[in-house]
């Protein structure tokens, strides 16, 4: 086939179906801030990230068994046996920590820079469904190769639903599909562990969709005056994604083959054993702010268990991103024009850190006391503090630059502030 | 390796307290292991002598389920001393035309049998405990290499006024010192045909090299890929930089 029939058969497809057309639009011409920092580049990570893992999930599933008798040895025997077993199982296994690393980034870059104002909030939300959807994965995923952390992860998490007022048992025992964690559990987790993946790229595409609707917001968070605030996304925006996803894989690749295990608890390479209690149950690193949420509420309140206070408490710690667009009513987008709330932003990434380091440690003195404070500073932030430091009177906000362009052209000197976005001399 | 981890999870602003866990006693010592480091290979010496140690002492109570015979090709052995060490082993097999199971010799392909057929049956004749399967311990334990070497070269006086019961033994760094496993390791418990002298020291610390390739056979294949792939990524993302900064210039 030569050039020009290839040409012509993409614009017969094209007259038709506008995949090209659309193609183009969205991700060649599609026209961008020109002031996006490298706090930008974690969403496309994470889309990558996401492909790495259904691909090795795919491979992983055609010599996995789900069943409590053979589950463990399956992913062994794909270990030592399958060629390259070892590679796509560490793939799959750190993939899961790193996708969290680059989505946690990715949330706080919007919590910094108001990504959820106006008009995004529908983006925000979709966000937030997508970290949703992720922490299920990722969850029925762990339990999957039945090593005793494992086992009563899925124990610990399904018991949960226990604290639920009356019929709290009676959803354990319809969730476990049985009288305890066994193979129809097993079973169950598996298929949502291969369905959900695929539920994430349909709210992956819609995520996109509303961001592509009024395109990024940026540092600065004030919108584009106009052609001269924005370039093309190829091939600025191409070019300094690869280099982010160079940086991403370097960092990955140094964990993936020199400490494949330092990010796991090694006594998940112990087959699941429902006799034995592991002296410590800890979750993977990246649900450990929630587990420390769930325990530091040890006494009863009213009516209310402290378990069942616990389980409203660490849900509700990932569903209050959802109102964080009208909890925040401040006008002002960026952070960096908003020095009170700043200020409370790196006390909340603090914060998390903190109860991070308190789900890891066991839930007695001093580290309980800790992870109350935490907790409650948690919540005080986002139901007090946000909607406090929206009023001007209590943060007031720094004056806002005129347009995209100006600060960005200042280098070329005061008379080209506001010029077109065209190729000119670079400053000296 | 440490120092990776530890950035690695400075990186990733938390890693579970598993270090703190690993001992409630003593400190564990740490070795210098042949494998650790980037560059690290298993020294095949030390794996051999490991393998006999397994083999004359704690394959008595230890299965080692996941290692089957052909893979100690891995430890430098040609075929036929392969054949001739699974030969020694018998292994059950069947059922045949009559329907019954038989011993037979074991054949390269066949997994080392484990000593007991069930865990209460090992439990049984372990003083309640279950010695638990090697092949995955050195993964399996927080401090890996550091602590099986730990855990044999261990035991001590308990205490003043620590009641140590019958069939219990005083160790440093078992997690709370008390374990059902007896000594297995005493001067000479082995003697190396290689002529290594068989100190305490030297076979905890052979059987523990043994047990970290048992636990993981793909590291240095795992490793020496890491290398290629490492220096590939650096190349490539310092070309991106570059073209990077070469596109955004005239913006700038
Ligand atoms: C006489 C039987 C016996 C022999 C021989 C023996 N062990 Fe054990 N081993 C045990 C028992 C029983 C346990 C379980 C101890 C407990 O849970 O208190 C155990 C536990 C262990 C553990 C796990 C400790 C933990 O953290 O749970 C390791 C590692 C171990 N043995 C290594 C070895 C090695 C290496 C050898 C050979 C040098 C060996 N054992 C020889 C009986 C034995
Ligand atoms: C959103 C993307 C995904 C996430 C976050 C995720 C997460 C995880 C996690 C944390 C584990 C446990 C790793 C371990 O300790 O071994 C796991 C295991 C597994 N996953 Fe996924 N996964 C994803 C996508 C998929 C897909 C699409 C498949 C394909 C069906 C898949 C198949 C498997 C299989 C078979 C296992 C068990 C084998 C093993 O443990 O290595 N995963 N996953």
């Amino acid at each position: 086939m030569n050039g020009l029939t290839i040409t012509a058969l993409v614009k017969w497809v094209d007259h038709r179906l506008p995949i090209f057309s659309l193609l183009n639009e969205e991700l060649n011409e599609y026209p961008t801030p020109r002031n996006l920092s490298y706090w930008w580049n974690f969403g496309s990570l994470a889309g990558i990230v996401l492909v790495i893992m259904i691909v090795t999930g795919i491979v992983l599933a055609m010599q996995y068994t789900p069943h409590v008798d053979y589950a463990f040895d399956s992913v062994e025997r794909i270990m030592r046996d399958v060629n390259y077993g070892w590679l796509l199982r560490y793939i799959h296994m750190n993939g899961g920590s790193f996708f969290f690393a680059l989505v946690y980034i990715h949330i706080f870059r919007g919590l910094y820079y108001g990504s959820y104002k106006e008009p995004r909030e529908l983006l925000w939300i979709l966000g937030v469904v997508l970290f949703l959807l992720m922490m299920a994965t990722a969850f029925v995923g762990y339990v999957l190769p039945w090593g005793q952390m494992s086992y009563w992860a899925a124990k610990v998490i399904t018991n949960m639903f226990s604290a639920v007022p009356l019929i709290g048992d009676y959803i354990v025992t319809w969730l476990w599909g049985g009288f305890t964690v066994g193979n129809p559990t097993l079973n169950r987790f598996y298929s949502f562990h291969y369905l959900l993946p695929f539920v994430i790229i349909g709210v992956v595409i819609l995520h996109l969709w509303a961001l592509h609707r009024f395109g990024s917001n940026n540092p600065l968070g004030i919108e584009a005056k106009g052609p001269q605030d924005k370039i093309p996304f190829h091939p600025y925006y191409t070019v300094k994604d690869a280099f982010g996803l160079g940086v991403f894989l370097v960092l990955f690749a140094a964990i993936l083959f020199f400490a494949p295990n330092a990010l796991g608890e090694p006594i998940n390479y112990v087959e699941a054993n429902p006799l034995v209690t592991p002296a410590h149950i800890v979750p993977e690193w990246y649900f450990l702010p929630y587990y420390a949420i769930l325990r530091s509420v040890t006494f009863d309140i009213w009516f209310l268990s402290a378990k069942l206070i616990g389980v409203v408490l660490m849900f509700g710690s990932s569903l209050i991103l959802f109102l964080m667009p009208w909890l925040d009513r401040s006008p002002v987008r960026s952070a960096r024009f908003r020095p009170a709330y700043k200020m409370a932003f790196w006390v909340l990434v603090f914060d998390c850190v903190v109860l991070g380091w308190v789900g890891a440690n066991p839930p007695e003195p001093p580290y309980l006391y800790i992870g109350q404070v935490a907790t409650v500073w948690y919540f005080f932030h986002f139901l007090v503090l946000v909607p406090l430091l929206s009023l001007p009177a209590l943060d007031r906000p720094k004056p806002l630059p005129v347009s995209i362009g100006e600060p960005v052209l200042k280098g070329g000197g005061a008379a080209s502030a506001g010029a077109p976005a065209k190729p000119m001399e670079k400053a000296p | 390796m440490k120092k990776l981890s530890i950035g690695a999870a400075v990186l990733l602003f938390s890693l579970p307290a598993g270090a703190a866990l690993a001992a409630e006693g003593k400190e564990l010592p740490e070795r210098d292991w042949s494998f650790s480091g980037i560059f690290g290979q298993f020294d095949r010496g030390a794996m051999q002598r490991g393998l006999q140690v397994y083999r004359e002492v704690c394959s008595g109570c230890h299965g080692l389920r996941f290692i089957a015979f052909r893979n100690l090709g891995a430890l430098g052995y040609g075929e036929d001393e392969i054949k001739a060490i699974a030969a020694e082993y018998s292994i059950e097999d069947g059922p045949n035309e009559e329907g019954e199971m038989f011993e037979r010799p074991g054949r390269p392909p066949d997994r080392f049998p484990s000593p007991f057929p069930n865990d209460k049956a090992a439990a049984a004749n372990n003083n309640g405990a279950v010695p638990p399967d090697l092949s995955l311990i050195v993964k399996a334990r927080t401090g890996g290499a550091d602590y099986v070497h730990g855990l044999l070269t261990g035991y001590a006086e308990p205490p003043e006024g620590l009641e140590i019961l019958e069939g219990q033994n005083y160790n440093l760094y078992f997690p709370g010192n008390v374990t059902a496993m007896a000594p297995p390791l005493f001067e000479d418990a082995v003697e190396y045909g290689d002529g290594t002298p068989a100190t305490v020291e030297r076979m905890a610390m052979d059987v523990a090299t043994f047990l970290a390739w048992t636990a993981e056979p793909e590291m240095e294949e795992r490793k020496s890929m890491g290398i290629g792939v490492m220096l590939f990524l650096l190349v490539f993302t310092g070309v991106l930089y570059a073209v990077k900064r070469k596109v955004w210039a005239d913006l700038h």
